[in-house]
């Protein structure tokens, strides 16, 4: 019995169980407020969709939760075993909206890998053990015929790939993906949330996207926020379209509206 | 020491020039900084900051302002100092993305040109400054030689510690700063890497052509090259080759070195170009 009790607790170690709160979140540019007062909370298993309009400050909530830009307010991950991790030590897995880069810049997919994972530079070579890791995961993706090729030559839906197999090498303690599908077709599409609803079942990493298709959300997500400046509203994922605030930002209104 | 290497040059290298201590003294120089140059420059054009280092280039002639007014014989300290500041100013002002990156690259850079000059010429003296502009390869001595020595030591063991890091922040600082990278650290080392290489060698180099040394090379071998290691290797290559040979038809033409240098590495850029372009299609 207690075999049993160690291996789960061993299971449980090596899947994130951790999830994310955010007290009274504010962000400030100069004199514009962005974000106010955001209060969010994300458990392990979830898939929070953030919508809304452009411009109502959704990108900027994923970047004040990984800390890349200064906020008031809190943002505390806390472990499996309820207890606070600290935020430098959380591993956070980020998937940009577009990667802005220089398109002949002689990167491969390889260096890229290594440049993260390992000290040896990588203008000096490649650590076999590190290739072997990036290899695996970017099959998860269906990219591992990607690795040896310069990132500046990836069609838009192989970067994506690859940069989703990026967030993910090492496993993150949490995902956080911004509008990850603008580059793909509607075959990637699928692929793409199929292989982030596989993650979350078998890595119960809390994920929060970005998105502007409410069908991907009412079928993908788990739970959605409205998001204008702060958090409008939280539901179901499935029941978000009901609220008069979402129809409106989304300019869906029914003929009794109208009227 | 330096009479070993000496006679060791003049054994391998049976030509007339070789007689020549300058000469011997000037290559040896050149491939010291070459590879120097051609793995910073690796870095210089990923983070699209070819206009940045002409900048500190440029703030070089204030920094030998500064030194004459003070009245100090060695303007290192002062070049050094200056460019420090200027370029940790010119990072911190393009961070808070006020303006554009390169309107305020081309304000300061104008700025330092302007400064060194007034600075320089409020005693009526700017020509015996005006060494600076062109750089003198060839009046270099073997004790600076060994500076320069002690400086690519350094510089490789930096490039070994902090490549990586600064790899992935020039693709996308966001994307280094969710896998845990301190990209404004990492950016500040680099511009102090730069701005130490640029004023340490900027006397015979000179402000006008140190630029194109640092970028041209690498700016060729990106036209070539498809990852990180080749992008290397090809730049440093590129970078001996031109300064080598550039020094070497310098003799035989009497001409100046460091532009005759700079002409064969623009001359590999344009061949490196067509090559691209004629292989994509």
């Amino acid at each position: 019995m207690a075999d049993i009790n160690n291996k789960i607790n061993k299971l449980n170690k090596n899947n994130c169980r951790c999830s994310v709160k955010i007290n009274s979140l504010g962000v400030k540019r100069g004199d514009n407020v962005i974000l106010k007062d955001v209060n969010l909370e994300v458990k392990h298993g979830e898939i929070m969709a953030l919508i809304g309009r452009n411009g109502a400050g959704k990108t900027t909530l994923l970047k004040a939760i990984m800390g890349r830009i200064p906020h008031t307010g809190d943002v505390v991950f806390i472990n499996h075993n309820g207890d606070k991790i600290e935020n430098s030590k959380t591993k956070i897995g980020y998937v940009p909206q577009t990667l802005s880069f220089d398109r002949s810049t002689p990167v491969t997919v390889a260096d890229l890998f290594c440049a993260n994972r390992t000290k040896l530079p990588v203008w000096l070579g490649h650590k076999k053990e590190t290739l072997k890791k990036a290899e695996k995961v970017l099959h998860m993706v269906g990219a591992e015929k990607l690795l040896n090729k310069s990132i500046g030559r990836l069609s838009g839906g192989e970067l994506q790939r690859v940069l989703l197999a990026f967030a993910l090498e090492p496993m993150p303690d949490i995902l956080l993906l911004d509008e990850p599908v603008s580059a793909l077709d509607r075959r990637g599409i699928s692929a793409f949330y199929e292989l982030v609803t596989s993650l979350r079942s078998e890595y119960h990493m809390p994920i929060i996207l970005v998105s502007h298709d409410l069908g991907h959300v009412t079928r993908y997500a788990t739970k959605a926020s409205l998001v204008d400046e702060t958090i409008v509203l939280t539901d179901i994922a499935k029941n978000i379209l009901s609220h008069k605030e979402v129809k409106q930002a989304f300019h869906l209104y029914s003929g009794e509206d109208l009227a | 020491m330096i009479n070993t290497i000496y006679s060791i040059m003049e054994t391998i290298l049976p030509f007339e020039w070789a007689n020549f201590n300058f000469m011997k003294n000037a290559l040896l120089a050149i491939i010291l900084i070459a590879p120097l140059f051609g793995l910073t420059g690796t870095m210089i054009v990923n983070n699209k900051m070819s206009f940045f280092s002409d900048a500190l280039g440029h703030s070089a002639l204030t920094g030998i302002g500064i030194g004459a007014l003070i009245g100090v014989d060695n303007y290192m300290v002062s070049m050094i100092g200056f460019a420090l500041l200027f370029a940790l100013c010119i990072s911190e002002i393009i961070e808070s993305e006020t303006s554009s990156s390169d309107t305020i690259i081309g304000v300061f850079s104008s700025t330092g040109i302007a400064l060194g000059i007034v600075l320089l010429s409020i005693n009526g003296g700017f020509s015996k400054y005006s060494n600076y502009l062109i750089g003198d390869i060839l009046s270099i001595t073997p004790n600076e030689i060994a500076l320069l020595f002690f400086i690519l030591i350094a510089t490789i063991i930096l490039w070994f510690l902090a490549f990586n890091k600064l790899m992935l922040s020039s693709l996308n600082s966001d994307l280094a700063y969710s896998k845990g990278v301190n990209v404004s650290l990492y950016k500040n080392i680099f511009v102090i890497i730069i701005a130490l290489l640029v004023t340490v060698t900027i006397k015979w180099i000179g402000i006008m052509l140190i630029n194109s040394l640092l970028v041209l090379p690498a700016a060729s071998a990106r036209n070539v090259t498809r990852s990180m290691k080749s992008y290397h290797i090809i730049s440093i290559i590129f970078s001996l080759f031109s300064g080598v040979t550039g020094l070497i038809i310098s003799y035989y033409w009497g001409s100046a070195a460091g532009g005759t240098i700079v002409l064969v590495s623009a001359v590999i850029f344009f061949v490196t170009f067509f090559i691209n372009r004629f292989c994509k299609k």
